[in-house]
């Protein structure tokens, strides 16, 4: 529809320039050139969840093996266990050690079981706020890659703290001194994305999702129908573009057509240029310095009106005329 | 409010509302029923101490869902309450608080921008002032009606918890029924103490989505507070007769002029 729309718009202003000395033309060409490449509005927001799931999707290690020159795995969380749904370790990106963190979901069935489909288990937030305090320490930057459903609910999660886990993880990383940039990759699910979102600077893969819930249970608790996740993914504003609107994230990074999958060099490339470059301006800086800019973006996320409302005046009545014990 | 009948979900006894205000709106057979903020400052700060703050402060439509705003109005009639915070400062035991309750009666205490910036704002306070910090907490989660918004509210609350700690200055939780989800994700676990109230359900993934996901039923104490206690996530269960009591040796133990 909106490809349509433009075509008949550019067509109607390369005759409304023709006469003139603009000199549009090449403008115009280069303007086709991208339409044929990326069709705006050609992905409801559905399109998009579904390319973000796509199994066959690059996850962390598959970006790592793209763009390190060398990389060692770490693992473990050193309390209890190692999460496979959680990978980390040390990688080094044009001769710079970086720490990189990520979920990882498996790119078959037999591997999705084993990782879990890329759901934290407490062990996976913890190993990974280990990883982070390290790079602390020895001063490298942190590379987040987000990509879950959410964090894991089931038993042994709840039993070993992940609401615990993840509350940590959201406190130490809003005040780690060292660089740090997240990606969201594929699905950015609820806190479980947010236990490693926590960065100075924050991107999205173009059809990569950011949500506080999955269309599923948005859908089934306000809609009151797990069927309708379609619908739901339309009305929660997910995508980047949205969430981009709403100037949560840094900046959208641009996918091959049909999805990263297609193409994931291509992605890796331009994630890769991403991080050479902001690391090169965050690195300059001092640490205390990122701290204070990470918790002002921070502080800044939230709409809300302040006029004095009834509930004052309300409030000062009731509280004289409900007779409660006075302790 | 105060006029409702209480059926007791334990023992199945029923009251009115204002026969057990005075045993703290808890039951005979020990079981504590939800309480409204308005009755929980009664219960904890000294009469007529409590002042509060911006508690003008109102939700919007950050991501122009339908009906939001008609919800919000609802509720607001529903609960007499502008938001599902209450933040304010009083005294207890006649040492300066800074004191924030949440009610599961707003929206089921969901967690969006108002709340998010509310407890910030009360930990902030208490950072800049010196002066102890009481959040309260009872909420399903973060308020899935301003999407992404409320989830980063997490973060923000969470960053609050850190510079908090930074100033030495104590913030103290109680956990109440119920708090789940990213609440309890965020600043509820958080706190240099928290302790929790009798049977207060205390978790990440509601009852419900873990059930849903293992596909069998849960036991009956599953992240109930005596859990988290044995889990080692609460420093203390404590009922509410005790929990003025609790506060203020809490507070009495972590004054910085010791």
């Amino acid at each position: 529809m909106k490809k349509e729309r433009i075509d008949a718009l550019l067509k109607e202003l390369e005759e409304l320039s023709q006469d003139t000395a603009l000199g549009l033309n090449d403008d115009i060409r280069n303007i086709r050139k991208k339409l044929e490449t990326k069709q705006p509005g050609a992905f409801s927001t559905w399109d998009h969840v579904k390319i973000a799931r796509e199994i066959k999707r690059p996850g962390t290690l598959e970006y790592v093996n793209l763009i390190c020159d060398d990389f060692m795995e770490l693992h473990g969380d050193r309390y209890y266990g190692d999460d496979p749904a959680m990978v980390g370790g040390i990688g080094i990106i044009d001769g710079r050690p970086v720490t990189i963190i990520g979920n990882q979901k498996g790119s078959n069935m037999k591997e999705s079981i084993a990782r879990n489909y890329g759901m934290g288990s407490p062990e996976g937030y913890r190993k990974a706020l280990r990883l982070a305090k390290q790079a602390e320490k020895f001063q490298r930057p942190v590379i987040f890659f987000v990509d879950t459903p959410g964090a894991y609910p089931g038993i042994g999660a709840e039993e070993r703290g992940i609401g615990e886990a993840i509350a940590r993880n959201l406190k130490e990383l809003s005040i780690l001194k060292t660089p740090s940039i997240s990606f969201i990759i594929g699905e950015g699910g609820s806190g479980g994305a947010l236990g490693i979102g926590i960065s100075d600077k924050l991107y999205m893969l173009e059809h990569s999702i950011y949500s506080v819930i999955t269309p599923e249970g948005f859908a089934s608790i306000l809609l009151r129908d797990s069927s309708k996740a379609k619908e739901a993914a339309a009305i929660m504003k997910m995508t980047s573009e949205d969430i981009m609107n709403f100037n949560i994230i840094h900046g959208v990074i641009p996918e091959p057509p049909g999805g990263a999958h297609e193409n994931p060099e291509e992605t890796a490339k331009h994630i890769k240029e991403v991080i050479k470059q902001d690391l090169g301006v965050l690195c300059s800086k001092q640490p205390e310095q990122l701290v204070r800019y990470r918790l002002k973006k921070i502080r800044s996320i939230g709409h809300f009106d302040e006029q004095k409302g009834w509930w004052k005046e309300l409030f000062s009545i009731f509280s004289k005329s409900l007779d409660l014990r006075a302790l | 409010m105060k006029n409702d009948l209480l059926d007791c979900p334990v023992c199945g006894k029923q009251y009115k509302r204002e026969q057990i205000l005075d045993s703290y709106c808890v039951c005979q057979c020990g079981h504590h029923f939800s309480i409204t903020p308005l009755e929980r400052i009664t219960m904890l700060a000294d009469p007529g101490s409590f002042e509060e703050f911006y508690g003008h402060m109102t939700s919007r439509n950050p991501i122009s869902l339908d009906g939001y705003e008609e919800k919000l109005e609802m509720q607001k009639h529903k609960s007499n309450m502008n938001e599902a915070v209450v933040t304010g400062t009083c005294t207890i035991s006649n040492m300066s608080v800074i004191l924030g309750i949440m009610s599961f009666q707003f929206m089921g205490g969901s967690m969006g921008s108002v709340v998010g910036e509310k407890i910030t704002r009360a930990i902030l306070q208490g950072a800049d002032t010196g002066t102890p910090v009481i959040l309260v907490t009872a909420s399903g989660g973060a308020r899935m009606q301003e999407g992404i918004f409320s989830l980063m509210q997490m973060a923000k609350t969470a960053s609050a918890a850190a510079l908090i700690e930074e100033t030495r200055v104590p913030l103290f939780i109680v956990l109440t029924n119920p708090t789940t989800g990213g609440v309890t994700a965020s600043f509820a676990m958080l706190g240099d103490v928290i302790v929790a109230e009798p049977g207060a359900l205390v978790g990440f993934a509601g009852p419900r989505v873990i059930e849903g996901t293992i596909k069998q039923k849960l036991p009956e104490n599953f992240q109930r507070a005596e859990f988290q206690l044995e889990k080692g996530f609460v420093d203390a269960v404590v009922p509410r007769s005790e929990l003025k009591k609790t506060l203020a040796f809490l507070l009495r133990t972590h004054g910085r002029n010791l």
